[in-house]
């Protein structure tokens, strides 16, 4: 066990947690709390990989399982923002919906065999990087290196453009936004389609290049979820949510790894002597997003960096506060 | 809010009539309601039907099937009610929070060891295997609940003091819970190998309806345990507390007005925690009971996501405890019947529909919707 192997098998793992998130960023900046990340993520993770079988092309299958993951999210865009619905409740309900439709259209996809599956490579020149080479840039799938690009345009485009400043004025003050002329009903919708995409791309990118396969609710495993608190913990900062999800992706695959040597730092290694520990070490990664929230909550308190201001409220026209 | 808006979706055409929609300015009547949610479970089964027959499969006669395998005798009636009972009491468990506005999504990991807890008394051991049956009941039930309590408690407390999302936490412990019973199962009360402790002894079974064959003959075979007597117990103390008592004033205000309720001094942090004790109890009572109801020793597989489904029953018995224990008849007979259906998936999708359904249809509760003749224009 080496621990370039983990940092590198961590920045792939996580690769499809900064999707979500990065997407999740982008639809609580708006102030829709879509809670749905979970199913629309198994969702993805399902029409890419019989889409990737079906058309033998695997970035049709992204396309296809973002476009899934875009679309149902649509449903709780409708009924937050038209309907003006619990945002909470509506987004369980998003999640229970598209986990169902994900193991009943997905059923039989386990025995599938031969799926095209997202090439790997090497980047040249910056794979001969000693040790940050290999981790970063040897061997990953396509998507990995298409995540590094997104966490500085998402960074961008959310502080250093126009569209980013309304999207963070219709998530903060949306009066504001209206009385600009400007939809806050039509940005609140693109931006949850938009989450919906990003959460789609990250289980697509699960099931078609990370750990290829369709294993009904294992796909994901609780990753939707992780990335939702992920989201708090990165204080809707692409840049920190980013970091949170490489770090999780290593905590993810650590957890696998640990359980191969029979020494540890010069000693034994209890969790090969007594397997059964294991579910101890499997147990990490959701206690530790636990911790993650309790350190966010506390430095947000501290910093009196908070949530944007109309996360989880409709928005009415003419109706007083936010 | 008072003044008319006009609807986006009016036509704007010739016809004379224009669709008005417009704020209910008082709360409308029970029936309405109870209506409301009716027609959203119809629509919801109509939806799935389709997406059943997108996905190949015969959905009428899965339905069929659905109705005849859980309502078609007393035999199977008593089966579907086995599988209501642990609803009846998450179901409860998540009224109880969801009243507060506290997104306690943590039942089924409360079920898991409030099990995990109740299996403590048997397999640790607490008590020797002849102590009389009323005693290991009543033991297993307060370990049970107490174990849930403080599983429900550590994500309160969190709340409460770091003011971490409860909808987050409660979702980790739930998978950390999962892992927490294999442990038990695989490493510390395996049986022969076997990913399952051993059977509990008679004396630490609920009674069921079939144990009294002899004096009613017509129990026989009957699976229906002890736990539904819990289950009523819960709701109606559970109604009392909401609606009969000072702290569940306290809880229902705090759930509709957080800010009037700070300003009349209710104690938020300590009702949190209290609140999501409770809850956690409650959630850990099913899982005592259904270990000692139905399984009769610890195992992997004794949830099927009750703890989710009761989230679905709260809302759509509208956070009202008897509500909750009809409902959960109806889920239990999804269940039960869910596990032979094919697609596998059939029962959370249809649950996930209706749920859809359920929330979108809110926005008549609130709105009122009626054509009006044009006069302007």
């Amino acid at each position: 066990m080496s621990l370039m192997i983990i940092l590198q098998a961590g920045v792939a793992t996580g690769t499809a947690l900064l999707f979500a998130t990065l997407g999740e960023i982008l639809t609580e900046r708006s102030g829709i709390l879509n809670l749905g990340v979970e199913g629309m993520m198994l969702l993805g993770a399902m029409t890419a990989y019989s889409m990737s079988y079906r058309t033998g092309n695997a970035w049709i299958g992204i396309l296809c399982g973002m476009l899934a993951a875009g679309a149902i999210s649509q449903i709780h865009a409708f009924i937050t923002i038209t309907l003006q619905a619990d945002q909470v409740v509506s987004g369980l309900s998003l999640n229970f919906l598209a986990t169902g439709i994900s193991l009943v259209l997905g059923e039989g996809l386990n025995s599938l065999s031969g799926v095209p599956l997202i090439p790997s490579f090497n980047i040249p020149l910056l794979y001969q990087i000693p040790f940050i080479g290999p981790v970063f840039f040897g061997g990953h799938s396509a998507l990995v290196y298409i995540g590094y690009l997104m966490i500085p345009l998402a960074w961008y485009f959310i502080n250093r453009t126009r569209a980013g400043l309304h999207l963070r004025a219709v998530g903060e003050y949306p009066a504001a936004v209206d009385a600009q002329g400007i939809s806050v009903y039509k940005m609140r919708y693109f931006y949850v389609f938009i989450g919906g995409l990003l959460a789609g791309l990250g289980g697509a990118a699960i099931s078609l290049a990370i750990s290829p396969g369709w294993f009904a609710e294992k796909t994901t495993s609780g990753q939707g979820w992780i990335a939702v608190g992920l989201v708090i913990f990165a204080q809707w900062n692409p840049i920190r949510a980013a970091f949170g999800g490489y770090i999780f992706g290593a905590l993810r695959r650590l957890v696998l790894d640990v359980q191969g040597p029979t020494m540890i730092l010069g000693m034994i290694n209890p969790f090969y002597y007594n397997p059964y520990y294991g579910f101890f070490l499997k147990m990490l990664p959701y206690a530790f997003t636990v911790i993650v929230l309790i350190i966010g909550s506390r430095e947000a308190n501290r910093k009196r960096v908070g949530s944007p201001a109309a996360l989880g409220l409709p928005y009415i026209r003419g109706q007083r506060g936010l | 809010m008072s003044e008319t808006t006009t609807s986006k979706f009016s036509s704007g055409g010739r016809f004379p009539y224009k669709l008005k929609i417009e704020p209910r300015l008082n709360n409308p009547a029970n029936w309405f309601s109870t209506l409301l949610s009716f027609l959203a479970v119809v629509l919801a089964l109509l939806v799935g039907a389709g997406i059943i027959a997108l996905a190949g499969g015969e959905p009428w006669r899965a339905y069929a099937h659905i109705a005849r395998s859980s309502f078609g005798s007393v035999g199977v009636f008593s089966d579907t009610m086995v599988k209501a009972i642990p609803l009846m009491l998450t179901g409860l468990a998540c009224t109880l929070a969801f009243r507060m506005r506290l997104w306690n999504i943590g039942a089924e990991g409360q079920f898991f060891v409030g099990a995990w807890g109740a299996s403590l008394v048997v397999l640790a051991p607490i008590l020797p295997a002849e102590t009389p049956k009323w005693l290991f009941v009543l033991v297993m039930a307060v370990v049970g609940m107490t174990v849930g309590a403080i599983y429900g408690f550590v994500p309160g407390f969190l709340k409460a003091k770091f003011n971490v999302n409860e909808i987050i936490s409660t979702l980790m412990l739930n998978y950390i819970a999962v892992e927490w019973n294999n442990y038990f199962i695989y490493a510390r009360w395996s049986e022969g190998g076997f990913q399952m402790s051993k059977v509990f002894p008679k004396n630490a079974w609920l009674p069921r309806l079939a144990d009294y064959a002899k004096a009613v003959p017509e129990f026989r075979g009957l699976t229906m345990h002890f736990g539904l007597v819990f289950a009523v117990v819960a709701a109606i103390v559970l109604w009392l507390i909401l609606y009969k008592s000072q702290w569940g004033y306290e809880i229902r205000l705090l759930g509709d007005n957080p800010t009037a309720a700070e300003y009349a001094g209710i104690p938020i942090g300590r009702n949190i925690m209290l609140v999501m004790a409770l809850s956690g109890a409650l959630a850990g009572l099913a899982g005592m009971s259904e270990i000692t109801g139905v399984v009769h020793r610890l195992q992997g597989a004794i949830s099927p996501g009750y703890g989710f489904t009761a989230i679905i029953i709260a809302w759509l018995a509208k956070l009202n405890p008897f509500g909750v224990l009809l409902v959960s008849i109806l889920f239990g007979a999804l269940i039960l019947a869910g596990r032979e259906i094919q697609p596998s998936g059939v029962p959370t999708m249809i649950q996930g529909v209706i749920m859809v359904f359920l929330i979108a249809s809110d926005f008549f509760m609130r709105y009122r919707i009626y054509f009006a003749r044009r006069t302007e224009e």
